[in-house]
């Protein structure tokens, strides 16, 4: 035990129930450039759990397309002592674990990373949890290695929001962003559109239809409790949060066409910040909160533009397609991601601010509403396969590729939440 | 350390009350929310119902261009199509004629472009209907309107055919 940097204890106040099966199936296209090669050794006493930590660490890893992984050839230690170095030459790295129930019904999960060409270790904790746990468990431990690889922070623990329509039933879904545990957060036989995440992920604003129009909701992921944030005459949609929380941006239609107002959470303090006849909608601010990406016809055809987050002058970005439409803020401001939009077919572009070069990331021509994963690797959207909805992901570089299939029901609107801190 | 046990917290939160009682709160609001369904989808049911006492009502007559509700649009456009303008027109002078008759204008789109921006545009359909039924004789708080962007296609289609279909704005008299 002395050799593990630490020995956490979870406080656990109330029960959750995991599904039982994944949502979603996933296939994975490409690669990295440089994929570490990596051997997730099978914990002892794993099978005894609802999950097997190594399946869901190799998995994760795999999904990244950052990590590839090394056969362990049936061996099978669990502690640094039964490791014979020499058998792992292949790999860069070893992870191997162990996981055993307590008297009180907890589960104690020890892992470790070992380097095998340094033969020391690089990793080692010990978490105790709940049994129904595991797999956050899981996800945090592929954190740790992506991030000691990578340099940057892992986001298996991070969680999406997306709208599954099935039929006439119109479900507001939470999951992993794996597309496990996924919990629906609202219900409706409306519409529901447009999910966008408090940056401290508590509270989902929305957009439906149940009032016979577009209304913005806010609802708490804790209690669960929802509140009306905006339902002027007219149109009230495209939430988006301010970095600090402390406001929101919203596109309304009382004074005629579609502008862009900033409104506290609570629903006061409402400024517009859009006066032309056109369209301007889908604003998402700037992480450091001074600017303000939207959608606007202003001229003429539906372009990407910036303007300070108190109004004024607006820059208009995009040049190339026919029509750009959501622009979302990479989380380190460099650049955005939207949707390009050219000879009638839809992809998934990125722009960087410095060089205003664009990359056009995908390729099936029907992708939509994208958003970054926290860490800025990925890019969640929504696209078509075989006539249904389906999530999708790929690599902000667009080497790596990933279809998420729903068991059922169409999936729309996708947003990826923040870093759970 | 802190930083793990501190976010499975927050996992753990927010999964448990995600699951706490996920029937109840998904029941409420779909069961608050019936009655606004039943009036979209069943309009013209809802006309018939309303006007049934009047048997010479020209919105009854089956024969009637007031039994067209319809306008159409070009993709990415809000101007009333020319073969439209008679149908839209007509509505106007009936709600002249009927000043106690008020009707909502749902602008629709097809689901190419992004939700929000269809949103948007469905409202610039409504609108537009809306100018030309005011011009045409009706008393503009005899018509409100509003969009359901994408999110109701009449055709579900993923081609011309249905979208088509889908850009759209109707008349739906209250």
């Amino acid at each position: 035990m002395k050799k593990y940097i630490g020995n956490i204890s979870l406080v656990l106040l109330m029960t959750f129930a995991l599904s039982a099966h994944a949502a979603l199936d996933i296939e994975i296209t490409g690669a990295g450039e440089h994929q570490i090669p990596v051997s997730i050794v099978p914990f002892a006493g794993e099978d005894l759990l609802s999950q097997k930590i190594s399946d869901v660490i190799a998995s994760d890893l795999k999904r990244s397309g950052m990590f590839r992984l090394v056969d362990t050839a049936g061996k099978t230690p669990h502690e640094t002592s039964e490791v014979v170095y020499a058998d792992w030459s292949a790999a860069d790295a070893l992870t191997i674990g162990s996981a055993s129930k307590l008297a009180d019904g907890r589960v104690e999960v020890k892992f470790r990373l070992l380097d095998t060409h340094k033969q020391s270790q690089m990793l080692g904790q010990s978490v105790v949890a709940r049994m129904d746990q595991v797999r956050a468990i899981a996800h945090r431990i592929s954190d740790l290695i992506y991030e000691k690889f990578t340099g940057d922070a892992g986001v298996f623990s991070t969680r999406i929001a997306y709208v599954n329509k099935d039929g006439g039933m119109y479900r507001l879904v939470v999951a992993d962003s794996d597309g496990y545990g996924e919990q629906s957060v609202l219900t409706l036989k409306h519409p529901i559109m447009s999910p966008s995440w408090s940056p401290d992920g508590s509270h989902l604003a929305y957009v439906t239809f149940e009032q016979g129009r577009a209304v913005t909701y806010i609802q708490s992921l804790y209690t669960r409790q929802r509140f009306v944030l905006a339902a002027f005459p007219g149109s009230n949609s495209s939430p988006a949060w301010s970095p600090d929380g402390k406001q929101l941006a919203i596109v309304l239609t009382r004074e005629g066409n579609s502008n862009i107002y900033l409104v506290r959470p609570d629903g006061t303090g409402l400024k517009r910040l859009t006066y032309t006849d056109a369209i301007d909608t889908e604003p998402s601010f700037s992480p450091d909160g001074r600017y303000i990406l939207f959608a606007s016809d202003r001229g003429g055809s539906v372009q990407i533009y910036q303007m300070p987050v108190d109004g004024g002058f607006a820059e208009r970005l995009t040049f190339e397609g026919n029509n750009n439409f959501s622009p979302r803020y990479s989380p380190d401001g460099n650049g955005f991601v939207y949707m390009y939009s050219t000879g009638g077919q839809f992809y998934i572009a990125t722009m960087d601010f410095q060089t205003r070069q664009m990359q056009v990331l995908t390729d099936v021509g029907w992708d939509k509403k994208p958003s970054f994963a926290p860490n800025g690797k990925i890019i969640l959207f929504a696209t078509e396969s075989l006539g249904r909805g389906i999530l999708a992901t790929v690599s902000s570089d667009g080497r790596v590729k990933q279809k998420m299939t729903p068991q059922q029901g169409d999936i729309r609107e996708p947003m990826w939440g923040p870093f759970l801190k | 350390m802190k930083k793990i046990s501190f976010s499975l917290l927050l996992i753990s939160l927010l999964s448990a009350c995600a699951s706490d009682k996920p029937a109840d709160v998904a029941q409420a609001p779909a069961a608050e929310a019936q009655q606004p369904a039943a009036q979209e989808t069943a309009p013209a049911q809802q006309t018939a119902q309303a006007t049934a006492p009047v048997a010479t009502d020209a919105l009854e007559d089956p024969n009637s261009i007031l039994s067209k509700r319809s306008a159409f649009f070009d993709f990415d456009k809000s101007v009333v199509k020319e073969e439209d303008k008679p149908v839209v027109q007509a509505h106007g002078q009936y709600l002249k004629e009927h000043a106690d008759r008020t009707v909502e204008v749902q602008g629709n789109c097809d689901e190419r472009g992004s939700s929000e921006y269809n949103l948007a545009l469905g409202q610039r359909r409504a609108d537009a209907v809306k100018k030309m039924l005011v011009v045409s004789g009706a008393g503009a708080k005899q018509v409100t309107t509003v969009s359901f962007g994408e999110e109701k296609p009449r055709a579900t289609g993923h081609n011309e055919a249905a979208w088509s279909q889908n850009r759209r704005a109707d008349i739906a008299y209250k």
